[in-house]
């Protein structure tokens, strides 16, 4: 592993995604726009808009880069780059940290769009700060990333890789609890949203937007969001082959 | 000739999906040479090259470069390999994708500028390379895997699709290279190339039909054109496809 290659592959994809300001604009824009909608269609309803809008601040992030990068990362394996770099002096670590610091940057930029907008323009509540809500927003686009560059490896085209999002997303958003207490569905979905990487994701950032104390449970949901995500880059390093059939 | 080859296969064997590609290939490749690898399109030409390079997965046999086993962490500093289809980053300029690959292989950017230079890519360093055209992209390619003057250069197909005149320039380019001691590998479906190589390996179906120079060939089958000589080559070997399937 060489830092100067890390550090070299997060700009060469900050410097892929500068060149591109269609995607800048989805990433930064669309979720906060997406909340603003919901504000309104929610207006008969505050405590709905609060319920839900208040936890995605911090669960749009996830999706966003899971995408991105699940996209990313398919075509430096399709264009032929990736088979490049592996008969360059460069380890499969430097990669995968370079993606991280790349659209760790971005994620953070993401985060702070989509708190100003949801807490400071848009009326949402976060008693414990919204900077609680922009740190676990971080750490959920780290977890997106990390899932994505896994998942890329599954897709042969880009089509394939863009169907993973509802395959693979769409049954999170459902059991995580965000639109139905866990408790009252089915025994048999609440056993096995206990095994979703989004459930974490999803509890840590309900109790920062509720009222109350916080207790030690916040701190174990996000601790287990960052072992997800490293156990996922660990895994994604395996599917990175120097040698391929 | 004690001089120890640039490359070394040993009954080279290589499944691809369900074809067996590289039944049973054994060849050397002399270093400081340029050497020509020719046949036709699906010969298994990018299979040897990605088997040399050690990104191949290989059912048998051993593939040794530049005295290490194919594929190891040393080879990396020093084995130059330009895909097929251009590898580089469409969505990056010129100038970007050669600073990226400047650092991963460790040369600073006076070189970086020195390399785009050499394949005539001076003036478009600002081009993003996905607006370039199909000949100008391939130099990016080349340009990246030039950077840090590796000892091996495998060059798959790298002057198919450009014009006469760039194409000539890039064989000068070759040739000075392998002046300045390293080896190169090129391939190409196009025989006419022939006469630009100091060696040349002709495959056919996985297995090489001759190690030859142009002018043994030429000596050979009484062709002074190339293309024709290594046509007569091929329609005289006996198909291996065809003695399977056949009686
Ligand atoms: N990924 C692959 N899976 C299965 N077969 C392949 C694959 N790549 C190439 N082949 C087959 O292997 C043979 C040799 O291919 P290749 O080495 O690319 O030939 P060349 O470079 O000489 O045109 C061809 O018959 C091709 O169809
Ligand atoms: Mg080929």
């Amino acid at each position: 592993m060489s830092p100067s290659i890390t550090l070299a592959t997060g700009i060469r994809v900050l410097r892929q995604i500068r060149h591109d300001p269609r995607t800048i604009a989805l990433l930064l824009l669309v979720p906060a726009l997406l909340l603003t909608l919901m504000k309104y269609v929610f207006e008969g309803q505050p405590h709905v808009f609060q319920q839900i809008g208040a936890p995605l601040c911090g669960l749009f992030p996830f999706i966003v880069m899971f995408l991105v990068t699940s996209i990313t990362m398919l075509r430096e394996r399709t264009t032929g780059t990736l088979e490049r770099l592996m008969t360059l002096p460069m380890s499969k670590l430097d990669l995968l940290l370079g993606y991280a610091i790349a659209f760790g940057i971005l994620a953070t930029a993401q985060a702070v769009v989509i708190c100003l907008t949801g807490f400071g323009l848009l009326g949402l509540n976060a008693p414990h700060g919204a900077l609680l809500v922009g740190a676990l927003a971080v750490l959920n686009a780290l977890l997106g990333m990390a899932l994505g560059l896994l998942v890329s490896a599954f897709a042969r085209t880009e089509f394939q890789a863009v169907q993973f999002m509802p395959a693979f997303i769409f049954p999170q958003l459902l059991l995580c609890g965000l639109f139905v207490s866990r408790d009252e569905m089915a025994p048999a979905l609440d056993a096995i949203s206990w095994v979703m990487p989004f459930t974490w994701a999803y509890d840590a950032l309900e109790r920062a937007v509720s009222p109350g104390t916080l207790d030690g449970r916040i701190a174990l949901d996000a601790a287990v969001v960052v072992a997800i995500t490293i156990a996922s880059l660990a895994l994604g390093a395996l599917t990175l082959r120097r040698r391929t059939p | 000739m004690a001089e120890t080859p640039a490359i070394r296969v040993s009954n080279l064997r290589v499944m691809r999906g369900e074809n067996l590609v590289l039944p049973d290939l054994s060849v050397e490749v002399a270093s400081g040479r340029v050497t020509g690898l020719l046949g036709p399109s699906g010969c298994g030409k990018t299979t040897l090259m990605r088997s040399i390079v050690g990104v191949q997965i290989v059912a048998g046999g051993t593939v040794e470069v530049l005295g290490e086993p194919a594929g190891s962490p040393a080879l990396r500093r020093r084995v130059g390999y330009v895909t097929q289809a251009p590898s580089v980053y469409g969505d990056l300029t010129v100038g970007e994708n050669l600073a990226y690959f400047s650092r991963v292989v460790g040369v600073d950017s006076a070189r970086a500028r020195e390399t785009a230079a050499l394949v005539g890519l001076e003036k478009m360093e600002g081009r993003i390379v996905g607006s370039l055209s199909g000949g100008q992209r391939a130099r990016v390619s080349l340009a990246s895997a030039l950077l840090n003057e590796p000892d091996l250069l495998v060059l798959d197909e790298p002057t198919v699709g450009l014009d006469p005149l760039l194409r000539a320039d890039l064989w000068q380019t070759f040739h000075s290279l392998a002046d300045a001691g390293a080896s190169l590998l090129v391939s190409s479906h196009v025989m006419d190339e022939a006469r630009e190589c100091d060696d040349l390996l002709l495959i056919r179906e996985g297995r090489l039909l001759r190690q030859t120079t142009p002018g043994e060939l030429q000596v050979e089958t009484g062709e002074q054109d190339l293309g024709r000589a290594f046509l007569q080559i091929i329609r005289d070997a006996p198909s291996q496809a065809g003695q399977g399937a056949g009686s």
